[in-house]
């Protein structure tokens, strides 16, 4: 398939596939030591991060889907260095975090909102304030800063006059995850991580922030990364699409390419695993037994392998790798996919 | 001729108390045993509410209820002492969002489920326990031998989830009601949990209500579908009445914003505003506000209601007369 798919109308002309990405991440890690026993010692790791690595054009938008635990925040919390990676590297516009870019100048470019719109506002503060606090930190004056909430305010379609005062509580969950998006706006980033940002609103409620967000990323020029768990949004929104397995990336692709050729076993499942719509073709077997394991002890290998239909000696024998198919961007770390592996379904080597 | 498992007739809940809460604002609803109905609403649309009235799990101090509830017979509203510890559990069940509600952490799943079944058919211990491995098995959670001793905490929340179905049915309950037991699983595990739900109410023949705020899990689940905005049904029908003829416009609002479909880069038909607060008696309709297509008397009187066929309503003045946007 070509890339005709990719770009939303929205999007500038295609990435010159020349030009350096906005976002470039490389082996990322992040391990969680286990605390137990009578001397809280280490008693294991937990493998939230294992080395996922992708990159983010200017302008598109990248969603990451994949089950509670595969590591979505902990990715996430990791571009914004609220966590420091045991290893890998994140570049923004070719400048390497910690070499040529320090955190500030990072956390002013990538922003981030979280899915509990409550939890993420002081309950002290007002509307206003809660905006401006930000750039006021950073320097701003605060004349200046408050004039900018209140843009920022009608820029999310809250009028300033009726809402600058007022406090977390006497907004709606819709009307505060308006004023999260304002908030990390008010740094003017060029990227904005929305992690599951919509998932806790009410289904009418979550169209009208998506309309928001599409005509906030065409107004400021944005670049977003998208994660949540619902296979629907993700389609509509996303440019291109990750999706992550137990610390691990899977498969990653441009979005109409993953949904109706998804080649990663488990981007097939969980694709199947949505509930149908058509009264008469309801789902009548489940594509997967069992829960996710927990990433504390993962299988060796393919980390699917014990999960998947698919599964072969080469599988739990050695981890697959992120492989490049022939059609554009579209990488999988299946055996099944990589000619030569072993796997009986993958072609030869040419 | 079959009589109705269950019947609602103009049910009101009313909370008081630091503020009033018109939770559910005449609720009329008929069910037929084996059948099973989805109610669809967006958060404090009072689906919980409604699940438990029927259940009589409300506070009584600060509740009033209004309208008449029966279930199997009898009369939901005035049970008491042992006719209303047999209603709960031997006639109703109910399953949860967070199966630890359900489950007690202290003892193993094996001892509740017996404990339960001895409690409601006064059979032995060993009886019990013989039920007990039985549902783990139905059920289908791994080596339920071992796991009938093993504590709610050393299982998956799948395995959870499976736990609390087995308790909830151990009994044979005549009618189950689901609380969005699917809602915090992940989508892998949510559907193998819908497709044994289906499966054990088909098999045991039980009655169901399941609460969802999800379009596609009604779909998989249900035979018909109530429509629950603002305390009120404002649309029933068939599962395929209501994804193929939606008639109220805050049904094909909801179907639009589900996103199934939607094309990309084109803009998103959204449902303006957010739900009333439900702090006074509806005197209009509720969606008014809301609604795109309201005319002028929608907000100073009571929609019509009109029936259709037995089962398919439609709380919305367009639906009497056709011409619709
Ligand atoms: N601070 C921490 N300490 C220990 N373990 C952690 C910590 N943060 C995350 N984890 C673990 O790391 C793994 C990945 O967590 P993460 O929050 O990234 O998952 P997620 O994909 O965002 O899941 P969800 O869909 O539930 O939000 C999980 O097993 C989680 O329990
Ligand atoms: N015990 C109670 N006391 C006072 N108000 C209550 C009580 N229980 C529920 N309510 C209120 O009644 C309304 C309906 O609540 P209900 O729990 O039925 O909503 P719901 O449709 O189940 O929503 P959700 O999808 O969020 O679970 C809400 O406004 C809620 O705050
Ligand atoms: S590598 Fe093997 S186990 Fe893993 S997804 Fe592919 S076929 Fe399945
Ligand atoms: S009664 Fe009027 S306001 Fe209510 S849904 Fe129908 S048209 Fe809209
Ligand atoms: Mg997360
Ligand atoms: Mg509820």
């Amino acid at each position: 398939m070509s890339n005709a798919t990719s770009p939303s109308p929205e999007a500038a002309a295609p990435v010159p596939a020349s030009r350096a990405p906005l976002l470039s991440v490389n082996g990322l890690r992040k391990h969680f030591p286990l605390k137990g026993g009578l001397f809280g010692r280490t008693t294991g790791v937990v493998r939230a991060v294992d080395g996922v690595s992708f990159d983010v054009a200017e302008g598109e938008t990248l969603g990451i889907v994949g089950e509670s635990g595969c590591g979505k925040s902990t990715t996430a919390r990791l571009l914004v260095d609220l966590i420091t990676p045991d290893d890998g590297q994140i570049l923004l516009e070719s400048r390497r975090l910690g070499v040529d870019l320090d955190v500030r100048e990072l956390r002013r470019h990538v922003q981030m909102v979280f899915q509990d719109s409550y939890a993420s506002l002081n309950p002290r503060l007002t509307m206003e304030d809660a905006i401006a606090f930000g750039p006021r930190v950073n320097g701003m004056p605060a004349a200046k800063a408050t004039a900018l909430a209140h843009e920022l305010l009608a820029k999310v379609g809250l009028e300033p006059r009726r809402f600058a005062g007022r406090y977390p509580h006497e907004l709606s969950g819709g009307q505060r995850q308006r004023v999260n998006i304002a908030r990390a706006l008010a740094f003017s980033p060029k990227i904005v991580i929305l992690d599951e940002a919509v998932s806790a609103l009410d289904k009418s409620v979550e169209a009208q922030v998506l309309n928001l967000l599409a005509d906030l990323k065409k107004e400021l020029g944005l670049t977003y990364i998208f994660i949540s768990h619902d296979l629907n949004v993700v389609r509509y929104i996303s440019d291109r699409v990750m999706v992550m397995y137990l610390g691990e990336v899977a498969e990653i692709g441009p979005v109409e390419t993953l949904y109706a050729n998804p080649t990663h076993p488990y981007t097939r499942a969980l694709l199947a695993a949505m509930p149908s719509m058509d009264p008469d073709r309801r789902t009548e077997e489940a594509p997967l037994t069992g829960d996710p394991p927990n990433p504390i002890n993962p299988p060796s290998g393919c980390r699917f392998h014990p999960r998947c239909a698919k599964a072969e000696g080469v599988c739990s024998a050695g981890s697959p790798g992120l492989f490049k198919l022939p059609s554009d961007r579209h990488l999988v770390a299946c055996h099944a996919a990589i000619p030569g592996s072993g796997h009986s379904l993958a072609e030869m080597p040419a | 001729m079959t009589m109705p498992l269950v019947e609602m007739k103009d049910v009101t809940v009313r909370f008081h108390g630091a503020r009033t809460v018109h939770a559910v604002n005449g609720v009329n609803l008929t069910l037929m045993p084996g059948e099973t109905l989805s109610i669809l609403g967006e958060s404090g649309s009072g689906k919980s509410v409604t699940l438990k009235t029927l259940l009589r799990l409300l506070p009584e101090n600060r509740t009033e209820i209004g309208g008449e509830v029966r279930v199997a017979g009898a009369d939901v509203l005035s049970l008491d002492g042992r006719a209303l510890a047999n209603h709960r559990g031997g006639v109703v069940s109910m399953i949860f969002q967070d199966p630890m509600l359900a489950l007690d952490p202290v003892y193993t799943i094996g001892d509740q489920i017996a404990e339960a079944v001895m409690r409601h058919e006064g059979v032995s211990r060993q009886a019990g326990l013989a039920r007990a491995l039985d549902m783990l098995t139905r059920v289908r959670i791994p080596s339920p031998e071992r796991r009938m001793k093993a504590y709610p905490h050393e299982m998956s929340g799948g395995m959870r989830q499976r736990a609390m179905i087995a308790l909830a049915l151990a009994c044979r309950p005549k009618l189950l009601l689901a609380d969005e037991p699917t809602t915090a699983l992940d989508a892998t595990v949510q559907i193998q949990i819908l497709l044994l739900l289906r499966e054990l109410q088909r098999e045991f023949g039980m009655a169901m209500i399941f609460v969802t705020h999800d379009i596609g899990v009604a779909v998989e689940v249900s035979d018909r579908i109530a429509v629950m905005y603002a305390g009120e049904f404002v649309e029933t029908g068939t599962v395929r009445q209501i994804i193929r003829e939606p008639r109220h416009p805050y049904t094909k609002g909801l179907l639009a914003a589900n996103l199934h479909g939607a094309v990309k880069g084109e803009r998103l038909d959204a449902i303006p505003g957010a739900p009333p607060a439900l702090e006074t008696k509806p005197t209009a309709c509720s969606f008014a506000p809301r609604c795109p297509v309201r005319l002028d008397g929608c907000e100073s009187a009571r929609p019509p209601v009109a029936h259709f066929d037995p089962g398919r309503m439609v709380r919305c003045i367009h639906a009497v007369e056709p011409a619709m946007a």
